[in-house]
């Protein structure tokens, strides 16, 4: 079988060679154009006179379109309709698209949109929490509230209590291929648009509203993207709207792709946050109680942001049982880049501050953070297969989250145990205190932080998938589902399911591009779930067929259906033996139909948002990471010296790729966690807007001494062969590397570190001045 | 041929606002100046260029090419050649890597701020030419695939000439070869693993371009603009008679003001092949670098004398900038961040510079006058820069948010003489900390004639706050600024004492 095997990334050689296409790659005609958008310079009031004659008779340019140039919906809004493609006449940020160019090049188009002369009615930005705040700018009626029990009152009776606030910056998503589209009309009304997009369907919705057609005249596809993290979940939206209309109105393709600055500048990033805590415990660190203020901004359309701000909520437990919890969450509206889904998708932020709470709980108390971690930990998984060494004393106890969910999976206890054991945890944390003790300058901290990711889309429905399926007369098989490969090795796991299911070599699997034509109605690439839902519906798909092939095998040899077996190439019927070509040219001249779709919906998951109640999550996904990092108390410079990371990837249907998913998630997450720091100005204008201010990790940052193992598990839920979701988890594993610049800088002083995020140069010396000077 | 992308651009717009007016769209805005247009098509290709270069090992001839068409642009829309990547358009990502070879090696350059005239008589290799005549993969292509070095594939072309490259010239410092290359997918883990697996075997013989050029550079001068002379004398007579013009040294600068200011430059002048400017002289007494020496060439020359600025060079920017960057253009565009400028005054450096015939030479901290203002005449280029022989004791310190490929926030040049227990001499300049690079004369003054110890630093580290006042911005703040300069003296002296002072130098 070709499952669990480490197989390379499917366009491994595609790549190396440079012939991987992307969308910018696809060849046009010599007539196709190219569209740039002219971008509004305020953040926030109305167009008072837009003068566009300049644009008009610059070189090159074809078309210049406004909002009411548009035929049909001006409106690029995953979710509230609240996004207009081009500005209705108000103003909500700077960089907002205000009109279209269409120009003969790219270049040409760049040009001339920088040449509009718009006069504006400028009107005070909201841009900070306390703006929003104050103005009552915000997502829904109010904020929305999840408990468990009485937390205050926990708080109120607890021993002790710590309490603080923690500032977590966004983080700009850096996808190496910037955001594309390009559109080819078709005849009739009809269009095909080739989009950089996790969510093909979303697109093709889009555009169809956009033409005014229904969704069966829009066709989009993409092959690859090159990354996507969230970034191009909704935001690809209004490039292949824009492509969309600008080609029905010429007749001629249209292809736009942002510039690094405009994807930037244009397109939402991470929600940033801000989060107050409460936690009440006892003398041992055992949690009584913890409070939650959080505050998001979202920037200026709703885009995802509900979802998001709900999965922090979400996370906010993490790893630990908490018998008390009250998480307020507030949704701001503020004059800024519409903040959008990135891996994650609000849990990582959620989860920090609960890393932060325990950490100081054990700063409070003096203890080794491991120690108090561990105490807070939901019991064990109970079935006996997992958490060696875990306490299941409290099996008839409360295990539940604060949104009512019973935890049945925890794999924590023994995935901690066995990473402090073989990162050496006990002997280095005794030398990176000798370390301190003789070294005044350069300081080491060493930290622990789990993982508890919770895997499903919360918008219950979108948990589903299909697939398409055909096998060839030769024995060759064309797969088709309707998940996107944006690099995390997806179309490859599932071609492994294919091969699997067929018994046969990779090599007679073709993957495809997604096509909305071949298999409709897809969610979104993203909450993690690719591999989950799509390998489960080519499962389905492929059983069908190869259901059908044994029935017709079985009939002509006079067998059962179920003794036939597909295996290394081979179909065996008793005593007849075919090679799977064979076998599938003898049940094409049988007439037997070797088509087929494949379905799947996740089981069990229920959710009532609103009361923050239900089984939002079918499993759990688990990892552990341990980081060492060095910090230079003069500057605040640091470096990750050392990281161990235990990951549990379930049954992994290929352990290769998911060990690259987990590097690469940990790096990312230490980037968004150190290094990339995103700046507004007071005007609201960003000023990080390009990779010369905007520092996502290089080479040398990735730690010098890196050790990634998988958890030997298997998902307890019937996932596609017992695996777990890998995409977003290992993100989290980054959080170590901030604890552990905490840590470092606790050897300054004897107060505790509230260091924010990200972790700059100047926020750790920053953060240190404070520690000396003992607040 | 290539035509000049105006000209192609103005052809299309007429053809297709005929079919746009015929069509008679509501909602079309045309353009009604086509006649105005072809005017400065005629103009503009006067300006144009012939130039011929080696393209995956074939001849490519080119007339009247356009003298900011990037390399990246002509691969990408003229040839179609679409394996090389645009990520930043700005050299800061390594996507669009290519490798480029003339009679000093092969170079990994950056094809995005790369133009067309500067690869007269150079050999490119794209990554379509990396794999052998039969489809065999070149070692660092089979180590990406084996050891998962892609994931997404969109930064991996860049990777793969980057690593090409080093492969080619020997190089094996992995992080320092890749500095300049972004991944957002891997983590670098394993690409690394796949640039260690891969040097150990033998450069395959088709990527060996050294030694094929198809033309002298210098045999064919461009006598009408844009200009390329083979000599500064030449180039000394040319930017007298068109002070306007604007020079390009390596573009990694100037670039910028195509691909991201959409600048038109006017009359270009292409220094590139002045050879006679690429000369380091080293004696007795001086060290004298030619204005177009490149910043990989400065950091070898440097790293023997005074290996703390070679430090600092190893991570200034990356290996494709440091190859077309230049200690001349790193100087003359007077920016307040270069990081040049602040190590070479604390070297007590002096500019050459030379306008027509006649040469003159200054302190280097008397060139940069205000923000945005040198004290360079209208037809006056940087010739060179020199300073003395002297024994090492200059320590720079590059402050940024990320070690490698980033502008430094604070770069602090220490250059400090202690005999017998005292302060002789001291020579202290900053990038980052005014809005020139700049000298702290009150710092050094309270150091001069002191004794060396931790008092005399403490004292001198409050004059700081007298030579400068700095700025906050999007890399750091005034006061972290202020504080991160004293920490620096601190850190100087704390180095001089032999402690340990960088968390570069710890491990776990």
């Amino acid at each position: 079988m070709s499952v669990a095997k480490s197989l390379p990334h499917d366009a491994a050689r595609l790549h190396v060679t440079g012939t991987a296409r992307y969308v910018d790659d696809i060849p046009t005609p010599a007539n196709a154009l190219h569209l740039a958008f002219g971008k509004s310079t305020i953040a926030r009031g109305t167009i008072n006179t837009m003068n566009l004659k300049e644009v008009k008779n610059a070189p090159g340019v074809v078309a210049v379109l406004v909002a009411d140039d548009l035929p049909f919906a001006n409106d690029v809004s995953p979710s509230a309709h609240d996004e207009p493609m081009l500005s209705d006449g108000s103003v909500h940020y700077v960089g907002q698209p205000v009109f279209l160019v269409v120009a003969t090049s790219h270049l040409a188009a760049r040009k001339a949109a920088t040449l509009g002369q718009i006069e504006y009615v400028e009107e005070t930005p909201i841009l900070t929490i306390e703006d929003a705040l104050a103005a009552n700018a915000r997502f829904e009626e109010g904020p929305r509230i999840y408990e468990k029990g009485d937390a205050k009152a926990a708080i109120n009776a607890a021993a002790r209590v710590v309490e603080g606030t923690f500032e977590i910056g966004g983080q700009e998503h850096f996808y190496l291929e910037g955001q594309a589209a390009l559109a080819f009309p078709q005849e009739g009304d009809d269009m095909l648009v080739h989009s950089s997009t996790q969510h093909p369907t979303e697109i093709q919705h889009k555009v169809a509203e956009a033409l005014g057609v229904p969704m069966h005249g829009v066709r989009v596809e993409i092959r690859r993207m090159g990354g996507g993290f969230g970034g191009k979940e909704s935001q690809g939206n209004a490039l292949a709207v824009s492509c969309a209309v600008a080609a029905r109105l010429t007749g001629k393709p249209c292809k736009m792709r942002y510039d690094r600055d405009d994807d930037m500048i244009i397109t939402g990033k991470r929600h940033d946050f801000r989060i107050s805590y409460q936690a009440g415990f006892d003398e041992t660190g055992r949690i009584a109680g913890v409070s939650f203020m959080q505050y998001t901004r979202c920037g200026w359309a709703q885009d995802l942001s509900l979802p998001v701000a709900d999965r922090a909520m979400l996370h906010s437990d993490n790893a630990y049982l908490l018998p008390a919890c009250r998480i307020e969450s507030h949704r701001l509206k503020t004059n800024m880049q519409s903040a959008t889904a990135y891996r994650g998708f609000g849990g990582p932020q959620g989860m920090i501050a609960i890393e932060r709470v325990l950490d100081h709980i054990a700063h409070d108390l003096g203890k080794d953070p491991v120690e108090v971690r561990c105490l807070n930990y939901y019991a064990a998984r109970g079935d006996g297969l997992g958490a060696s060494g875990g306490d299941t004393s409290n099996q008839n106890e409360d295990n539940t989250t604060p949104y009512g969910m019973e935890v049945e999976d925890f794999e924590l206890h023994g995935m901690t145990a066995s990473l402090l054991e073989s990162s050496d945890y006990a002997a280095r944390r005794a030398a990176v205190a000798e370390w301190n003790a003789s070294h005044e300058t350069v300081k080491k901290g060493l930290a622990f932080s789990p993982v508890k990711f919770g895997i499903s889309f919360t918008l219950t429905f979108l948990n589903q998938a299909g697939a398409l399926v055909h096998v060839y007369q030769d024995g060759s098989v064309h797969l088709n589902h309707g998940g996107t490969e944006m690099g995390q090795g997806l179309f490859q796991k599932v071609a492994q399911v294919a091969a699997s299911r067929f018994g046969i070599g990779l090599e007679a699997v073709k993957i495809t591009a997604t096509d909305t034509a071949k298999v409709p109605n897809t969610s979104a690439t993203a909450a993690s779930s690719g591999s989950d839902l799509n390998g489960m519906a080519v499962k389905a798909a492929c059983d069908t067929i190869r259901d059908r092939m044994a029935e017709f095998l079985a009939q002509h040899h006079q067998a059962d259906a179920e003794t036939v077996q597909f295996a290394n190439g081979r179909v065996t019927v008793g005593e007849a033996d075919y090679s799977f070509a064979e076998a599938a040219a003898l049940a094409y001249q049988g007439r037997i139909s070797l088509s087929a779709t494949g379905f799947y919906k996740t089981p069990k998951v229920e959710w009532d948002r609103i009361k923050g109640h239900g089984r939002p999550f079918f499993y759990f996904a688990y990892g552990a990471s341990i980081t060492e990092v060095a910090v230079d108390t003069w500057t605040g410079e640091n470096r990750i010296l050392r990281t161990d990371i235990l990951h549990d990837a379930g049954a992994s249907l290929n352990p290769d790729l998911d060990i690259g998913q987990v590097e690469g998630a940990y790096v990312q997450g230490a980037g968004w966690l150190t290094t990339e720091e995103l700046v507004w100005d007071e005007a609201g204008q960003l000023r990080t807007h390009a990779p010369s201010t905007y520092k996502i990790p290089a080479c040398s940052d990735r730690p010098d001494v890196f050790n990634v193992a998988l958890w030997d598990g298997e998902n307890p839920e019937e996932t596609i062969y017992r695996s777990k979701a890998v995409g977003e988890p290992p993100f989290m594993l980054g959080i170590s590397a901030f604890l552990a610049l905490s840590d470092a800088i606790s050897a300054c002083g004897d107060s505790y570190p509230a260091l924010d995020a990200p972790a700059t140069a100047e926020q750790v010396w920053s953060t240190i001045q404070r520690v000396r000077n003992g607040v | 041929m290539l035509r000049c992308s105006t000209a192609f651009s103005c052809q299309i717009t007429v053809r297709l606002s005929n079919v746009m007016l015929q069509t008679g769209s509501a909602f079309l805005s045309m353009s009604h100046r086509r006649e105005t247009r072809g005017d400065a098509r005629v103009k503009r290709r006067v300006l144009n260029m012939d130039i011929t270069f080696l393209l995956n090992g074939e001849t490519v001839e080119l007339s009247d090419v356009s003298p900011t068409m990037t390399l990246l642009d002509w691969l990408r829309e003229d040839r179609h050649l679409t394996g090389t990547k645009e990520g930043c358009n700005e050299g800061d990502c390594g996507a669009c890597t290519v490798m480029v070879t003339d009679c000093d090696g092969a170079k990994a350059l950056n094809a995005c701020i790369l133009f067309m005239p500067q690869l007269q008589g150079k050999a490119v290799r794209t990554v379509e030419g990396v794999s052998g005549p039969d489809d065999e993969l070149h070692p660092v292509q089979q180590a990406m695939i084996d050891h998962h070095g892609s994931q997404c594939g969109f930064c991996t072309p860049g990777f793969v000439m980057s690593m090409t490259t080093a492969h080619l010239n020997g190089e094996t410092d992995f992080d320092r070869q890749l500095a300049g290359n972004l991944c957002r997918c891997t983590g670098y883990a394993p690409i690394i693993r796949a640039a260690k697996a891969a040097a150990s075997q033998p450069v395959p013989v088709w990527v060996k371009d050294a030694g094929r050029r198809v033309v002298d550079p210098a045999s064919t001068p461009q006598n009408q603009p844009p200009y390329a002379p083979d000599n500064s004398d030449a180039l000394a007579a040319l930017y007298v008679a068109n002070p306007d013009a604007v020079l390009v040294a390596g573009a990694t600068d100037v670039g910028l003001w195509v691909t991201k200011g959409l600048r038109d430059l006017g009359t270009v002048i292409f220094l590139g092949n002045c050879a006679d400017l690429k000369t380091i002289a080293i004696d007795k007494d001086t060290v004298r670098l030619g204005a177009m020496v490149d910043m990989n060439a400065m950091g070898a020359a440097i790293n023997d004398l005074h290996p703390s600025y070679g430090e600092m060079i190893r991570r200034f920017a990356s290996v494709q900038v440091r190859g077309a960057a230049t200690v001349g253009g790193n100087i003359a565009n007077g920016s307040p961040i270069g990081d040049n400028p602040p190590a070479l005054i604390a070297l007590d450096a002096v500019l050459h510079l030379r306008k027509g015939d006649s040469r003159r030479s200054l302190p280097l901290e008397e060139f940069f006058i205000t923000y945005g203002k040198q004290d360079r005449r209208p037809g006056e280029f940087v010739e060179a820069v020199s300073f003395p022989r002297q024994t090492d004791r200059l320590k720079v310190y590059k402050l940024s948010k990320r070690f490698d490929q980033d502008i430094s926030a604070v770069c602090g040049c220490f250059n400090i003489t202690v005999e017998g227990g005292t302060v002789t001499a001291a020579r202290i300049a900053f990038g980052g900390m005014a809005a020139t690079p700049k000298r702290a004369t009150a710092v050094e003054t309270a150091l001069i004639g002191q004794p060396w110890n931790s008092d005399t630093i403490g004292t001198a580290q409050a004059e700081f706050d007298v030579d400068y006042r700095p700025m906050t911005d999007m890399r750091a703040s005034a006061r972290y600024r202020l504080a991160s300069a004293k920490a620096m003296l601190a850190r100087y002296y704390a180095d001089d004492q032999g402690e340990l002072v960088s968390v570069l130098e710890v491990s776990a």
